[in-house]
């Protein structure tokens, strides 16, 4: 238990490092969801069962999908899509 | 009985005033304040050569980037002291950690003796197995209206920016209208309505499993409610607006919220008055375990449940629709 408590540990701080190295803002919502899904499944390891169910319903659920809708909402998602798109054709 | 009024002196009354005010049928300005249009702007050649020469000295000068040494030599300099800047906060913020007392020793200043009387005490005085929700709901019970209320104001707050006036006419495209989407809601994804159709009665249920059973077993009215909420929007998500404005319009979330927000107000009113010292509701707590147990704790977590996972839809409605 103890060497899988260890590999979570690794993989929250790679996701906390990726996060903010990430360019792509869809990347960045996308690992901190699971940044989210790992410190729930932590929070049940350091028997806080409360708290896992709040971080997965709240961290990793509601809070991501409003993330999705602001990225709709400044265009930053469809923006992308359409530049990729301009690239493909230039090429 | 009362004194039926004619429409004309009806219209005199302050009643009548403060309803069209409410309603937004009576714009102040309109008639009363003169406004007058503002000037077209122009422009003669004297000024537009100043501007035109202004703006010349402006990009050739101080945005030229790359040959503007004053520029670079801040930048080089604003990367340094940052650098500089969060490696000695660093710092400053480790050698604290070192200060800490040990994890889990038994004369660490948080084992003292709030904690021993919630452990030892908290089942007889609250009726609750979990012990966590015997505190924030009962011990706590303030700090948690509290925390419910900011839910409402924020979404009072989002509603404010995010609104879309229904008489507003918006000069968008088609395409922009697409894009946006809301409009050309549901996109009748067929895998997607096929997996909603069998999780969103499971996610709604679980939801309310983990409301109902919050003084037994984890969870409780938030993380029950925040599971909810989730479950409205994949269905929201799958099957369109016209099919969650049947039950869930504005005025749902209104008179939801209010009478759960005022019936935690009135439930709790008695000991937020005295400073939280008379605890005892004078309803029975029952025996530990069973759902109908441990007072006001249930209709407490139900109505707690109630404005979380309305929120959460509310939010999800405004930032796609801009009201709901």
């Amino acid at each position: 238990m103890q060497v899988f408590q260890g590999i979570l540990f690794i993989f929250l701080i790679v996701c906390a490092v990726s996060v903010t190295f990430s360019k792509n803002l869809l990347n960045s919502i996308i690992i901190f969801m699971s940044y989210s899904l790992i410190m729930s499944i932590i929070w049940i390891l350091l028997e806080s069962p409360d708290l896992a169910i709040t971080e997965a319903a709240v961290g990793a659920g509601i809070t991501s999908i409003l993330f999705f809708v602001t990225l709709k909402k400044i265009h930053a998602m469809t923006d992308m899509t359409k530049d990729q798109k301009k690239d493909n054709q230039g090429e | 009985m009362s004194r039926l009024l004619s429409e004309e002196e009806y219209r005199k009354t302050k009643a009548y005033r403060m309803k069209r005010w409410y309603h937004g049928d009576k714009d102040p300005y309109i008639s009363k304040v003169e406004m007058k249009p503002q000037k077209p702007f122009k422009e003669d050649v004297e000024l537009q050569r100043k501007r035109l020469h202004d703006e010349l000295i402006l990009n050739q000068r101080i945005y030229d980037v790359e040959h503007n040494n004053k520029i670079l030599a801040f930048r080089k300099f604003y990367r340094f002291i940052s650098v500089i800047f969060v490696a000695a906060l660093m710092a400053i913020l480790l050698y604290m950690v070192s200060y800490l007392p040990p994890t889990g020793d038994a004369t660490n200043p948080d084992n003292n003796e709030v904690a021993a009387k919630y452990i030892e005490d908290g089942m007889a005085d609250t009726g609750a197995v979990n012990i966590v929700t015997g505190m924030i709901l009962d011990y706590r019970a303030f700090d948690t209206l509290g925390e419910s209320n900011v839910l409402f104001i924020a979404t009072c707050a989002v509603l404010i920016l995010l609104r879309l006036d229904k008489n507003e006419k918006t000069d968008t495209t088609k395409e922009e209208e697409e894009e946006n989407d809301r409009l050309y809601e549901p996109k009748n994804d067929i895998i997607l309505q096929k997996v909603a159709f069998f999780l969103v009665p499971l996610i709604i249920i679980f939801g309310i499993y983990v409301i109902l059973n919050g003084h037994i077993s984890p969870g409780g009215g938030f993380s029950g409610g925040a599971i909810i909420g989730a479950g409205l929007i994949l269905y929201l998500n799958a099957f369109g607006f016209q099919k969650t404005e049947r039950f869930f319009t504005q005025k749902t979330y209104k008179w939801i919220c209010f009478v759960a927000l005022s019936f935690y107000c009135l439930a709790k009113t008695y000991s937020f008055y005295c400073g939280a010292h008379h605890l005892e509701t004078g309803i029975p707590l029952g025996t530990p375990g069973d759902i109908i147990s441990a007072g006001l704790i249930l209709p407490l977590n139900i109505c707690v449940g109630l404005v979380v996972a309305c929120t959460m839809y509310a939010f999800y409605a405004m930032f796609r629709k801009g009201g709901f």
